[in-house]
């Protein structure tokens, strides 16, 4: 399928802006963007509707980054979707850019909620939700969350919220990398059996390969034919996905990458 | 007498019914922060949440970043403390259009104890770029703010008492944020205080003047964003100065106003009167509180005394 195959460009293309934004010799928060790539880009190049003119466009799809700290992995699908130039990718972090640490929505148009403090996206999801209900709009809302943030007491008051007033037009997607910044989950706060989890909270669960482009278009396709209340994808990923030295490596969730591994990881996403 | 809290709901009813973009949410305590009058009238504009205060927070964030205008409402030590994260960061961060109206604060939840008397949201709030504080004095007050908040654009928090209070402002009052109102003329000392205080201070500026001593009673209720220049010039050529609130002596309106003060190289003497550093307790009455954390007509009088003895 030859949309299937665009899509696997546009996320190795993502992927390279992801090291080419944080740069050689830098930290950044490598882990979780690459894990993610798949993910952003079916919703930036193919599920989502918006208009990267025209970023507060009534009624568009709208994607709340929960796990802020993946924010290069939004920030390089911005850019190739047009929201702004690819060379501004370079100012991140940098004082006074527009692309901070973590998403702020007055400084860059096309973020909707602000994140980076862990576990409340969905609830501002839920929010937005029932406004677009009151308002008669017609956008999904699509929350991506981190497997470690499920640790977050907020999470949980969000989900049964949006299970409580059937809100169908929330998309969760749990990213299920199974690392946190210190180790494996199950050895450092185990969060246990989530589908669930999920299933006695009130949402429909989608299991999916998160790296399958044809299978995420297909749980999102679900998702939205859903009537009956939110539904949530949990992705199982690979920390680290496509460069070989950070797959499931912990310590990339916030890392250092030197010139060498900055030449290979560059070549191996070529 | 008169109940601020029930004002509060009233006016949040008649403004909902003008203004389909006002909504409410509630934790669970609607029957005490009086959003039940939208709750029970405008059903469709009331959003119970639940015992959240946290995820209640960050709906409210969502909402208004859809264009609403959400009013929280919960107990004041529940909403700044239990979901201050929330508050600082989808809030204030974004500078979003919610308003957070904290009810039963300082010590007027009297019997329920230290859990859920607010002595410290003031402090809390006022450090948060972008985020207005205000603190009514009476009902009246209170009716006037809620109004203005329905139209002021960004974020605040709202100081509600569970206390009667007794009428201090005009019927026809018109609240502007950020300017004191001066209620008493008086060049011994001036005091100035917020929220069920400023009766307080009133009635002992009354008496104080029966023995000769004219005391200035400046209400502040705009704890921030304050007009320095208004509130100086309220103060005038006093020099001895009285803060009173029911609150703590840290990061309320005495910090606030002593910020003020020492840089104006003025030689101000100040006296900051509030709870000192220490947690509430349970009691039979409000009054009752007041009274042991030395909060009272008598508690200022002597306090000025001593000052102008000074």
């Amino acid at each position: 399928m030859q949309i299937e195959e665009k899509l696997r460009e546009k996320a190795k293309e993502l992927r390279r802006a992801i090291f080419m934004m944080i740069g050689a010799n830098c930290v950044g928060h490598f882990g979780g963007s690459l894990s993610v790539a798949e993910i952003m880009t079916v919703l930036y190049f193919h599920q989502m509707k918006y208009d990267p003119q025209n970023p507060g466009l009534k009624g568009r799809d709208r994607l709340i980054l929960s796990k802020g700290h993946s924010a290069p992995a939004q920030y390089a699908a911005m850019a190739l979707a047009g929201f702004f130039p690819r060379e501004e990718l370079s100012s991140l972090k940098k004082l006074g850019s527009r692309l901070q640490g973590h998403p702020n929505l007055l400084s860059l148009p096309g973020i909707e909620a602000n994140t980076g403090s862990l576990g409340q996206g969905l609830s501002m999801a839920v929010g937005m939700a029932l406004a677009e209900r009151l308002q008669k709009e017609k956008g999904r809302f699509y929350v991506i969350l981190g497997d470690g943030e499920l640790q977050e007491g907020q999470v949980w008051e969000a989900a049964m919220a949006a299970a409580n007033f059937g809100l169908h037009t929330i998309t969760a997607i749990v990213d299920h990398n199974k690392l946190q910044a210190t180790g494996p989950i199950c050895q450092r706060m185990n969060i246990g059996e989530l589908r669930s989890k999920w299933e006695a909270f009130g949402w429909h669960v989608i299991e999916v390969n998160g790296h399958s482009i044809p299978e995420l278009i297909q749980a999102f396709n679900a998702a939205e034919q859903n009537l009956k209340g939110p539904t949530v994808v949990i992705a199982h990923t690979v920390k680290g996905k496509g460069v070989s030295f950070m797959e499931s490596v912990a310590k990339y969730h916030n890392g250092l990458v030197d010139e060498n591994q900055f030449q290979q990881a560059m070549a191996e996403l070529q | 007498m008169e109940s601020s809290r029930v004002w509060y709901g009233r006016e949040l009813l008649a403004l909902a019914k003008e203004d389909p973009t006002i909504v409410a949410l509630d934790a669970d305590l609607s029957r005490s922060t009086m959003s039940t009058f939208i709750e029970q009238e405008l059903p469709r504009q009331f959003f119970e949440i639940g015992i959240a205060e946290q995820n209640m927070v960050g709906i409210a964030a969502g909402l208004a970043l859809n264009g609403m205008k959400p009013f929280v409402n919960s107990f004041a030590v529940f909403l700044t403390g239990r979901a201050y994260d929330q508050i600082r960061q989808v809030i204030a961060y974004p500078a979003l259009n919610v308003k957070l109206v904290g009810s039963s604060a300082g010590l007027s939840d009297f019997g329920d104890g230290a859990t859920h008397q607010s002595i410290e949201d003031i402090s809390l709030m006022r450090t948060l770029p972008n985020m207005a504080v205000i603190s009514p004095a009476d009902h009246v007050q209170t009716k006037a703010i809620t109004n203005y908040l329905a139209r002021f654009q960004g974020p605040a928090y709202l100081r509600i008492s569970r206390a009667d209070t007794e009428q201090i402002f005009p019927d026809d009052y018109r609240f502007v944020l950020g300017k004191v109102d001066l209620l008493l003329q008086g060049d011994d000392l001036a005091i100035i205080s917020t929220g069920t205080l400023t009766a307080t201070a009133l009635k002992a500026a009354r008496r104080m003047e029966a023995q000769g001593i004219k005391a200035a009673v400046i209400n502040v209720s705009t704890i921030k964003p304050l007009d320095k220049n208004d509130l100086l010039k309220s103060i005038g050529g006093n020099r001895r100065v009285i803060t009173i609130e029911e609150h703590s002596i840290y990061g309320g309106l005495g910090s606030t106003v002593a910020e003020i003060l020492i840089q104006e190289k003025a030689g101000y003497h100040l006296k900051i009167m509030g709870i000192r550093d220490l947690f509430g307790q349970s009691g039979e009455s409000h009054q009752e509180l007041l009274n042991h954390y030395q909060l009272t007509e008598e508690d200022l009088i002597t306090a000025a005394t001593a000052l102008l003895s000074d």
